[in-house]
């Protein structure tokens, strides 16, 4: 069969790409030229060569809030992957209360991050906050702003609290659509219910996990707003991740060639994680299409 | 048009240049040549363009070790970079 070759369509994709190449092209272009140079301000220019690479990539500082930032995101996937599951697992399937679960769950995502990190702010605090005061009265010494660990607890509850929810909607969407001749089938074969979870479910919500993995991951290495808010990235540098640093330095100190060429380094490593995800996520489709 | 703010300089400018010249050369390809994807030592289903990709992508990376921990010239890691390239494309 002769089929009719043409392409004029993606014609109707320039509109797209000229505004990609404003927002993202263009910009990224002119950091890429920032890193290899030195500013004073006033548009004057100096040729740095790789300057600015070395001292990013051998910095002690730099390290140290790209360690934070993994142990960060490791932690909240950690927590929120699997609870989420288990929230999903636990919300009823169908009726009135499947709609109010759905709804309450949705409320945290559509709050903004820094009034997310303000809320969080005031709940941590003793003299003001519910949360803060009483731990106060249980005799436990909280204080976000001197102890590295509280502050850690309160960015990744405050991160828990606002992104658990995505999970759980992904892995209940999952779940739903799960047909109910699998679960019969279990029924016969007198499956327990973890064998239930291991060998129908779980496999059922590969995909949306994944999903969910990718988007958890992408956005907790890239936070700024909430730890910015509730921490300032301290006590020190506790809670420092890799966005506050980089805009202490490029905005804090206006040091447009390190910054730039710390935001390329960044770049990098979040291009390489999410072709990592893509690549894994396209098999698996094509795995299950097989 | 007024570039300045962009503070381009000829080497970043010879470095869009040749990713430039390397995407349209890749398109020509794929539209001169068309291929089927191939499974490589990654057994992931990759293209010419999936290659390139992965190429560019590790020669940053090549590149930014060497900066990182030789401390030679960074010549040559462009030099690893070819031979990373020639494998990708061929085992990959």
């Amino acid at each position: 069969m002769d089929k009719v070759q043409n392409n004029k369509a993606w014609f109707l994709v320039l509109p797209v790409l000229v505004l990609v190449a404003f927002s993202a092209v263009i910009p990224l272009m002119t950091v890429v030229n920032y890193s290899v140079q030195d500013t004073f301000g006033n548009n004057v220019f100096f040729w740095e060569g790789l300057g600015w690479f070395q001292e990013v990539l051998t910095s002690k500082q730099v390290h140290s809030a790209f360690g934070r930032q993994l142990m960060f995101s490791g932690i909240i996937l950690a927590i929120q992957i699997p609870l989420g599951i288990a929230i999903a697992l636990c919300m009823p399937k169908k009726g009135f209360w499947a709609s109010v679960c759905l709804v309450l769950m949705a409320l945290p995502l559509l709050v903004p991050w820094n009034v997310v990190g303000t809320i969080w702010q005031i709940l941590g605090r003793a003299d003001i906050g519910l949360l803060g005061y009483v731990l106060d009265a249980l005799n436990i010494n909280f204080n976000y702003s001197r102890n590295a660990i509280h502050a850690w607890i309160i960015v990744v509850t405050m991160d828990v609290w606002h992104w658990t929810s995505l999970v759980a909607l992904l892995a209940y969407a999952g779940l739903q659509s799960i047909p109910q001749a699998y679960y019969q089938a279990a029924k016969i074969d007198q499956a327990s219910r973890w064998k239930v979870f291991r060998y129908i479910e779980l496999p059922k919500m590969q995909g949306v996990l994944l999903i969910a993995i990718l988007l958890r991951f992408m956005d907790s290495f890239m936070i700024y707003t909430e730890p910015f808010v509730v921490t300032g990235g301290g006590p020190g540098t506790a809670t420092s991740f890799l966005s506050i640093d980089l805009v202490k330095l490029a905005l804090g100190q206006f040091d447009l060639g390190p910054a730039a060429a710390f935001s390329i380094m960044y770049f990098l490593v979040i291009l390489l994680v999410s072709w990592v995800f893509y690549t894994v996520m396209t098999n698996l489709d094509k795995a299950e299409g097989r | 048009m007024n570039l300045n703010w962009m503070a381009w300089t000829g080497p970043t400018a010879i470095f869009f240049i040749v990713i430039a010249c390397l995407l349209l050369i890749f398109t020509v390809l794929g539209i001169k040549y068309p291929e089927t994807p191939r499974r490589g030592i990654l057994t992931i289903e990759t293209t010419r363009g999936d290659r390139l990709f992965i190429t560019l992508l590790g020669s940053a990376f090549i590149n930014a070790g060497w900066l990182a921990l030789s401390g030679l010239p960074q010549w040559w890691a462009l030099g690893i970079c070819a031979i990373y390239a020639v494998a990708v494309f061929r085992w990959v």
